[in-house]
């Protein structure tokens, strides 16, 4: 890896953070008047009532230094913003908008890692037993569905399930709105119930997700099948197990392993609407409630935490891929 | 090509959906879906053959005249983004230098920033209502992916003879764009398409389930908005959400179908069967 390809990565990535954080001091000041007594009017016009509104408005002023200039109303919300401080949440005042995001992060963080490696897991067998000649039928056919259905949004599945699972059939809660509550200490039956609590939530994810690895895997093997190497196995006698396991699977996979740092870095904002159809205490259901109250600091603070935290995961991936594979280098011609 | 199964039916379901939409609204009154046009929440019947909301629309009226808005949605955000990332990939890939890394980074930037994110942010400050001005943003969103395939494909066009052939005839620049790169890239330009209207309607429907967006004309993430509010599921009001869930299902189907087969023809051994 060179120095000029590590600088561009970093260039990028702070571009990425400020156009971000940017975005957020832009977007409020569009409209008239100053950012939070517009705010508060528009969340009165939806008939919403704001409790300590004074008390908010001046917190906010000085904190953001409202009376002064443009210009320095910018490099202090830049500072800010890099500390993580994002005010107070408008409808839950005097909860800051940084420790609702603390609170509900590492269940979108725990979800969402268990799920894309169990995902990853099942998708790459099953891609690799397509070209097995064992493979029965029917683990044909179920890979062919979960292919299908891929393309569907996360969300599409949640609520199909939802409607299986949940209330028709009533095997698992419905929603995991109670769940925080719930929690007092942490034993072993408070981990079975964030396991009961968590099951449809995760079994959307992973069946959205498994029939793309299946399929990408798939793609990879066909393509390594016409590699020499394996024609080479072949005439050497060496048993189709071996060739499977040992010569194409092995190669298929390096791609696939991109793709898993990929996911894995687009962890926290990869099913934030899953979280809303079960409203999963996550930082997606923190989302929802924050639109439907129009609570804008909480809105511009998840916002910029899933662009800033894909931003880092990107950067992580890009860095220490070549450290996987030898063969990348950032080498341009 | 055109033996591809997979084509095919993703295109007559495409059609049908588009058809649909186009007929639909002729045979159903459009007073139909309007509130307090039927009674409250009934299930399907003979006159209503999808049953009625908790404000007394219409369902299948809802499903009729919100398709086109749905698919709208799709073809306006997928004009737009495939439309810039095709200007944007051929010049970043035919004049290269400085263009091209400004270029290359802004799309850099904006392939890592999580859509759905950036538009929540700004469908919820400029309180976006409108299909168009959703589709809008969508658009003004999705050109990065296309720039980057495009400008990948026209780097390795760009060295084969027939664009030094061209040069040599002393075809300007804006005809050898034109002229000889731009319909060999019909095909990417084609998928690119295809999975932006797919993405433009995945946007825009999860925008409506967070309540925000354009819910005030009849589309399928309405519905879904609604009947996630109105507790469909709780009280087993299938009727309700089924129906745009399904519709939604089989235009994601379609188009990754499509997609799908559009790979295979850009890389033949994917069709390879098993044995």
């Amino acid at each position: 890896m060179t120095l000029r390809y590590l600088t561009f990565r970093l260039v990028i990535f702070a571009l990425i953070i400020w156009v971000a954080a940017s975005l957020n001091f832009l977007l409020p000041r569009l409209v008239p008047g100053d950012p939070i007594t517009a705010m508060l009017n528009r969340m009165e016009e939806r008939g919403g009532t704001v409790n300590n509104q004074e008390e908010l408005i001046a917190a906010y002023r000085e904190r953001f230094g409202l009376n002064s200039s443009l210009g320095v109303q910018y490099g202090r919300y830049l500072t800010s913003v890099l500390r993580f401080d994002f005010g107070y949440s408008i409808t839950s005042f005097p909860a800051t908008v940084s420790s609702i995001i603390a609170d509900s992060l590492p269940w979108t963080i725990g979800l969402l890692t268990v799920t894309t490696l169990l995902a990853f897991t099942i998708g790459i067998v099953l891609g690799a037993l397509f070209m097995w000649r064992g493979t029965p039928v029917l683990l044909r056919l179920t890979t062919w569905f979960l292919i299908i259905i891929a393309p569907l949004p996360y969300y599409l599945i949640a609520i199909l399930l939802l409607f299986l699972f949940g209330f028709t059939l009533r095997w698992f809660p419905p929603t995991s709105a109670s769940l925080v509550n719930q929690i007092t200490t942490f034993d072993w039956q408070t981990m079975l119930k964030i396991v009961e609590y968590s099951t449809l939530p995760a079994l959307s994810i992973l069946l959205a997700a498994v029939g793309s690895w299946a399929l990408g895997m798939r793609a990879m093997m066909i393509t390594v099948q016409g590699e020499d190497y394996i024609t080479l196995a072949r005439a050497k006698g060496l048993s189709e197990r071996r060739i499977m396991l040992g010569y194409a699977m092995r190669n298929a996979l390096l791609p696939q392993v991109t793709a898993l740092g990929i996911s894995l870095a687009t962890v926290v904002s990869g099913a934030t609407l899953v979280e809303v159809v079960f409203l999963y205490p996550g930082i997606g259901r923190a989302l929802l409630t924050a639109t439907n109250n129009l609570d804008y600091p909480l809105i511009q603070g998840i916002t910029f935490i899933l662009v800033m935290s894909v931003a880092v995961g990107v950067l992580l991936v890009d860095l220490l891929y070549p450290l996987l594979d030898p063969r990348i280098t950032y080498e341009r011609r | 090509m055109l033996r591809s199964w997979k084509l095919w039916l993703g295109v007559v379901l495409l059609v049908l959906l588009g058809v649909s939409a186009g007929i639909g609204p002729l045979l159903i009154d459009e007073a139909a879906t309007q509130p307090l046009y039927a009674a409250f929440n009934k299930p399907p019947s003979a006159e209503f053959p999808l049953g009625t909301d908790d404000v007394g629309r219409d369902l299948l009226a809802l499903l009729v005249y919100g398709l086109w808005p749905t698919l709208s949605i799709g073809i306006i955000a997928g004009t737009l983004g495939t439309g810039i990332g095709t200007v944007l990939g051929l010049i970043s890939g035919y004049f290269r230098g400085p263009v091209d890394v400004v270029i290359r980074t802004l799309s850099d930037i904006v392939l890592t920033i999580p859509l759905l994110v950036v538009l929540i942010l700004i469908a919820s400050f400029t309180r976006t209502t409108t299909i168009e001005g959703t589709a809008l943003i969508v658009g003004l969103l999705a050109w990065a992916g296309p720039t980057r395939t495009l400008r990948a494909q026209v780097l390795t066009l760009r060295e084969r003879t027939f664009i030094q052939m061209a040069q040599l005839s002393r075809l300007n620049n804006f005809q050898i764009i034109f002229l000889e790169l731009l319909p060999n890239l019909m095909p990417y330009i084609l998928a690119g398409f295809i999975d932006a209207i797919a993405g433009g309607i995945l946007a825009s429907v999860g925008l409506q389930l967070l309540g925000i967006g354009p819910l005030l004309i009849p589309n399928m993430g309405m519905t879904l908005n609604s009947a996630f509010a109105g507790g469909a599921m709780i009280r087993g009001f299938w009727w309700w959400w089924a129906p745009p869930a399904l519709v939604l299902t089989l235009l994601f189907l379609a188009t990754f179908l499509i997609t799908l087969a559009l790979d295979e023809i850009a890389n033949p051994r994917l069709q390879g069967t098993t044995q």
